[in-house]
């Protein structure tokens, strides 16, 4: 499975892309997803909060995610 | 309407757009630049979106508010880019029968938009920067 993850904000300039990429053997819940970026770029741990949005809804942790999707990592917002 | 814009939001455009004959009161939330955040001297601001899915969150906030507050217009209007010290970044009026309803809303508009839509604001200082809200 390839899944490409959407960047924003401070996870953009961590990661350094808009974008990024993951290629697992197995499917991903949105946990699994976020256990994993949290390996590759461990700056993100330094980050108040990590969601997930699938096809522009926040997910619940235990969402199964397919390549199809589209997947964004959402850091604490701050509009307004 | 509801919109992300990457130029200046015209003000009276949105009031406009919200006016009803319906309705006796148009409230309006206008959230600007300020030149300082805490003891930090900001320079600029940076706004970064999630457009779809902003636009998509703004108007489940909008329908809400319609539901709770019986409103007869809501606009919102956020801006992304580069934004200087006095620019206008969000814009959000209200129109409803009477006023309470559109004071309310309009509260709960901002409060709720600031909580749930994806968008991101960096303060750029004269001696670095900072994307806020990002660690605790």
């Amino acid at each position: 499975m390839k899944y490409t993850i959407a960047l924003f904000g401070i996870t953009k300039e961590i990661v350094g892309n808009s974008s990024t990429t993951l290629e697992v053997s197995d499917t991903l819940t949105t946990d699994g997803l976020l256990t994993l970026l949290r390996a590759e770029y461990p700056p993100l741990a330094s980050i108040r909060s990590l969601l997930l949005a699938v096809n522009n809804e926040y997910a619940e942790q235990d969402l199964v995610l397919s390549e199809r999707d589209e997947i964004a990592l959402i850091p604490p917002v701050s509009g307004g | 309407m509801i919109a992300i814009a990457d130029s200046p939001i015209n003000i009276q455009e949105c009031i406009d757009a919200a006016q009803s004959e319906r309705a006796g009161a148009v409230d309006v939330f206008i959230g600007t630049v300020r030149n300082h955040n805490k003891d930090k001297s900001v320079v600029r601001l940076e706004f970064e979106t999630y457009d779809s899915m902003a636009v998509k969150k703004m108007q489940e906030l909008a329908d809400e508010a319609q539901v709770r507050w019986n409103t007869e217009k809501i606009v919102m209007v956020h801006r992304k880019g580069v934004l200087s010290i006095g620019d206008v970044a969000v814009v959000i009026a209200v129109a409803t029968p009477h006023r309470a309803a559109s004071f309310e809303a309009c509260k709960w508009l901002i409060d709720t938009l600031k909580q749930v839509v994806p968008i991101w604001k960096k303060e750029v200082y004269d001696n670095g920067e900072e994307w806020l809200e990002a660690h605790a």
